[in-house]
């Protein structure tokens, strides 16, 4: 399904600055696969996603998604086969646009945009029944600006809109962090619903250990732009977070440096 | 006065064309556009070269749309392809287009390249065709005779015009309002609201970009030929600040009739237009200014427009938290007057 060969990715190479952002990056997912991703910052996890998402391209690897070499094709194009959702609740909708709106430019990620009207009466009845999935009543605001719904809403909306085409790969990054903890739950439980709905292949980056323990088959975690422990399907069911940070000890030789909520649930 | 207002109302509705085009580019795309003061020229020197060259005016009409959309498209490729910056784009086509609409009215001199302007009060125009048609219904001295028998002493010589520009800018703002709103309308509005967004949904931002300036000059284009018919001349001179004329209308509508629909807001840009020719006719009739004060008029009008909205803005903020402030103070006595009640 998606296939990571060898990337290397150096950001301000020859410069003072310069960073090994990733560092000979190896992962295959296969179909319906959920990967939960963790690891301090400037690990590479979101490098990584943006790799995989056309943003940035890799100095060196391959990116193959569905058999097909995507490594140089153009964000845009790649966008057809992958969903994304931000940690910005912002990021992912238009603000100045009705949620309908919003729904349309979702539904038509896969299909070539030409001069047919975008929401039609077919459309619409099939919007509400997807907002209706939510629980948040979104289906009655229907023609709400998008700007005037609150960061969790908005959240929500962007993770709806991420899987209405069911893509090949849906990227979650850090799509709870900016939320409170009421709201990160009802995200994260919408996140496994929508993702066991559709079997939808998904990598997830998180910064919250308890999370990535609760979501998704199998588990990866990253330092200094490597992957550094990969969890299969059945060790990760009954791994906790002291195994994980005895693990990184043993790996690293070192105290996994906490920051922000890694240590706290 | 009524005269002055008259005038005002026909161009307002021909000038609302390019204010539509203006507020694709600066609303919708979020996109700086300085191309129009060009473009608007452009479509002005293309129609008037090809009606003295004894083309069809509607066939005129048309290549002009044509040419203001390749250098709207030309400003898009400019920016997305070339990553130059909005600004700098639209100032750049702005400049070439300027010895372009030189040339483009130079066709229709044998002896030289370049030329200022054409008149064409003897040529056949899209307006005199219509008169002609118009004038055999007789509606004119209706409507004139009518008017008269309730004692109003201004007379136009036609109602003509007024009704075939109105016409055609319902027309045309229907076919903007649907076009907002099909899937690439909305791609495009998307674009300008928020490009990762769109991109991560498989949107071609470029090339979106590169048709949103193309139609919003193509409006532009449009507007300028049809001015051009209308004063019966085209001046190489005649698109100077044309931009922020367009600005004008723009702000001047949103500020009076909103924005809460598409709808609505293309209603109050084109109403925004009228009203600002009609501000400026009557500003012109004070002794003081001249009609060399025109640009001066119209920048102190955007910088109301502008300004004015941010004060009541406020003050209406203001008179709403103080009048919330006296609820809770009014409903905080009544509880404690309530609970002495029980106390007693």
């Amino acid at each position: 399904m998606l296939k990571l060969h060898a990337i290397n990715k150096i950001f301000n190479e020859a410069t003072a600055d310069e960073k090994i952002a990733l560092d000979h990056i190896n992962l295959e997912l296969k179909a319906g696969d959920f990967v939960t991703v963790i690891g301090s910052n400037g690990a590479g996890k979101s490098t990584m996603l943006n790799m995989i998402s056309g943003a940035l391209t890799p100095d060196f690897g391959e990116i193959i998604i569905d058999g097909k070499d995507v490594t140089r094709l153009p964000e845009f194009k790649r966008s057809q086969l992958i969903g994304r959702v931000f940690q910005d609740p912002m990021a992912g909708t238009a603000p100045t646009m009705t949620i309908e709106e919003n729904l349309a430019i979702a539904f038509s990620r896969n299909k070539k945009r030409g001069l047919k009207s975008g929401v039609d009466k077919q459309r619409k009845e099939y919007f509400l029944q997807s907002l209706e999935m939510l629980h948040l009543n979104l289906e009655n605001r229907l023609n709400a600006k998008v700007g005037l719904l609150s960061g969790g809403e908005r959240q929500a909306l962007s993770l709806l809109m991420a899987t209405f085409t069911k893509p090949s790969i849906l990227l979650l990054d850090e799509h709870t962090a900016a939320l409170d903890p009421s709201r990160a739950e009802l995200i994260t439980n919408l996140t496994k619903q929508l993702v066991e709905k559709d079997q939808l292949t998904t990598l997830m980056v998180t910064h919250n250990m308890q999370q990535a323990l609760d979501l998704g088959n199998r588990l990866i975690m990253m330092d200094k732009g490597q992957i550094i422990l990969e969890v299969g399907e059945e060790e990760k069911k009954d791994l906790t977070i002291e195994k994980l940070m005895d693990e990184f000890q043993r790996i690293r030789g070192e105290k996994l440096t906490s920051d922000r909520t890694l240590l706290s649930v | 006065m009524f005269a002055a207002i008259f005038g005002s109302v026909e161009q307002g509705i021909i000038y609302a064309i390019m204010a539509l085009g203006v507020y694709l580019t600066f609303r919708v795309l979020d996109f700086p556009d300085l191309t129009v003061d060009g473009s608007f020229v452009t479509g002005a020197a293309t129609a008037a070269m090809m009606i003295v060259l004894g083309y069809h005016p509607a066939i005129a009409t048309l290549v002009a749309i044509v040419a203001g959309f390749i250098a709207g498209c030309i400003t898009g490729l400019l920016h997305t392809k070339g990553k130059i910056n909005p600004l700098l784009a639209g100032i750049l086509m702005m400049i070439a287009l300027y010895s372009i609409n030189l040339r483009i009215m130079g066709f229709t001199v044998e002896n030289s390249i370049g030329r200022p302007n054409i008149p064409l009060l003897n040529s056949d125009t899209l307006f005199s065709q219509f008169y002609g048609w118009w004038g055999n219904l007789g509606i004119d001295e209706a409507i004139n005779s009518f008017l008269s028998g309730i004692g109003v002493n201004f007379l136009p010589s036609t109602w003509g015009t007024v009704f075939v520009v109105a016409i055609l800018v319902v027309l045309i703002k229907l076919i903007f309002d649907w076009f907002l709103k099909t899937e690439v309308g909305l791609a495009i509005r998307a674009t300008g609201d928020n490009k990762k967004m769109i991109r991560s949904f498989s949107a071609n931002t470029d090339n979106l970009v590169i048709v949103g300036l193309g139609i919003s000059n193509a409006l532009v284009a449009f507007s300028g030929a049809l001015i051009a018919q209308y004063a019966k001349f085209a001046d190489i001179g005649m698109g100077i600040g044309m931009i922020v004329i367009g600005l004008a209308s723009v702000i001047i509508g949103e500020a009076i009739f909103g924005t809460k629909s598409i709808v609505r807001t293309t209603l109050a840009v084109i109403a925004g237009a009228i009203i600002y020719r009609i501000i400026l006719a009557l500003a012109l009739r004070i002794d003081l200014l001249d009609t060399g004060d025109m640009k001066l008029i119209t920048a102190f009008i955007v910088i109301i427009a502008l300004v004015l909205p941010n004060y009541f803005d406020k003050r209406r903020e203001k008179s709403r938290k103080a009048k919330r402030h006296a609820e809770r103070v009014a409903s905080s006595t009544i509880v404690t007057e309530q609970e002495g009640k029980n106390l007693a």
